[in-house]
């Protein structure tokens, strides 16, 4: 009689955390719907603890209890699993955008011009202004006008610039 | 063409009018950087040089920027794979032909880049392997039967020898920069043992040239034969995922193209 006190008002907690979770948009729908068919099942289990000792014993196991427990294990270590497929697709989605930040970044330094101290004259390996070659990449030490405020990346021309290579 | 007054670009050994990305990954480099920006910019000026700061603390973006090198900082560190894999999406958006890794912490002769773009006429990634004949570089016990393991298994797969899969000293071509710009690991040995593991099953052809290495000026590899057999053990274990994971074949369309800062382009 104690145990299933014990057990229904265990139940009974957790449906309201989980209850309280959701109503907080504190739980993403996807796992809004696993914890509500998870509480759903431990309340009524709780307060009848023997309720699945006839399906218990049709599988082999000889308590009911015997049964909750094991599916209670199969079901956290379902859980663990999801939950590190899951952190690993946003580690790689945050390296995703870490990425695309530092070359936003690095676009930005190229537009906002030689501010920085880059104008030695004796480097040669700078590319020549060229503006008719076109393809110089952001030409860092360039002399006075080439890269000026203008906002040259027009949307435009960026994507047709290069059709050369598309295999 | 370029008829600047500079240098022109069919100085170098590479074909004339071919463009060429030096990525440079570097964490926490500032002392060693600069000398190697300098040595990069003498030997192969004919080369961009693109510096992947990957979360440093210390000055290392502002001595490259000094440096005459372009910057990409990444806000944390991400590890080689994710700096390389930022310098290849660089290279891709720029439209580079080639690409080569040279380490920040002067490991590398910037002198054997022009032999290792030499060797881009017959493979799409070509790696500069210490133990080809070319310097003093020794090792023994289990790092040396992990070496022999890596060697075993990378040289089967490409079909020709491949001694030094561990090198981050690499240069790849254009179709390569594609594959990498989208997929480069970021996991341990990802960027060197994974990455050349999954451009083999997708069929690039892998070549080494010989190069000599120089000693680390920082940090030394550790010696101890727990840490070497623990090194053997997962290098074991990354060679079992790389053959097994699923490797994403290039497509340039899912790519996020960055703006294009480059020249005003009509």
């Amino acid at each position: 009689m104690q145990l299933s006190v014990i057990t229904s008002l265990t139940g009974l907690v957790l449906l309201a955390c989980i209850l309280e979770l959701l109503r907080r948009h504190q739980l993403k729908e996807k796992y809004a719907a696993l914890w509500l068919a998870v509480g759903s099942a431990v309340v009524p289990l709780g307060m009848f603890p023997q309720g699945l000792d006839s399906v218990a014993g049709s599988v082999g196991i000889k308590s009911g209890v015997s049964l909750v427990l094991f599916a209670g294990i199969v079901l956290l270590l379902l859980v663990c699993l999801h939950l590190s497929w899951e952190s690993s697709r946003l580690e790689e989605e945050t390296r995703t955008l870490a990425e695309q930040i530092a070359l936003l970044r690095t676009e930005l330094d190229a537009v906002s011009g030689p501010a920085a101290p880059a104008p030695p004259p004796a480097e040669g390996p700078g590319p020549g202004p060229g503006p008719g070659a076109g393809a110089g990449p952001a030409p860092a030490p360039a002399p006075a006008p080439a890269p000026g405020p203008a906002p040259a990346p027009a949307p435009a021309p960026a994507p047709v610039s290069r059709p050369e290579r598309s295999g | 063409m370029r008829s600047g007054t500079g240098i022109d670009a069919g100085a170098g050994p590479w074909p004339a009018g071919r463009r060429v990305l030096v990525i440079v990954p570097a964490w926490n480099e500032a002392d060693g950087l600069a000398p190697v920006l300098k040595e990069l910019r003498t030997t192969v000026p004919w080369a961009d040089i693109l510096v992947v700061d990957d979360g440093s603390t210390d000055l290392t973006a502002e001595t490259a920027k000094a440096a005459g090198a372009r910057v990409a900082r990444l806000p944390y560190n991400l590890g080689v794979g994710g700096a390389m894999r930022t310098g290849y999406r660089y290279a891709l958006d720029h439209g580079y032909d080639a690409a080569v890794q040279v380490d920040a912490d002067g490991q590398h002769d910037p002198g054997f880049v022009p032999a290792l773009l030499a060797a881009l006429d017959g493979a799409d990634l070509v790696v500069g392997a210490r133990f080809a004949g070319v310097g003093d570089y020794r090792v023994r016990g289990p790092r040396r039967w992990t070496m022999r393991l890596l060697s075993l298994v990378l040289s089967k797969l490409a079909g020709t020898r491949l001694t030094d899969s561990t090198s981050g000293f690499r240069a790849c071509n254009g179709d390569m920069i594609a594959f990498f710009a989208r997929w480069y690991p970021a996991e341990y040995l990802g960027d060197t043992v994974e990455s050349m593991v999954g451009a083999l099953r997708r069929g690039y052809h892998v070549c080494q040239v010989p190069v000599a290495m120089r000693p680390r000026a920082t940090g030394a590899p550790s010696q101890s034969a727990a840490r070497a057999l623990l090194y053997l053990a997962r290098t074991a274990l990354v060679l079992l995922l790389a053959l097994t994971r699923r490797v994403p074949a290039p497509a340039r369309s899912e790519l996020p193209r960055m703006p294009q800062t480059t020249g005003g382009a009509g």
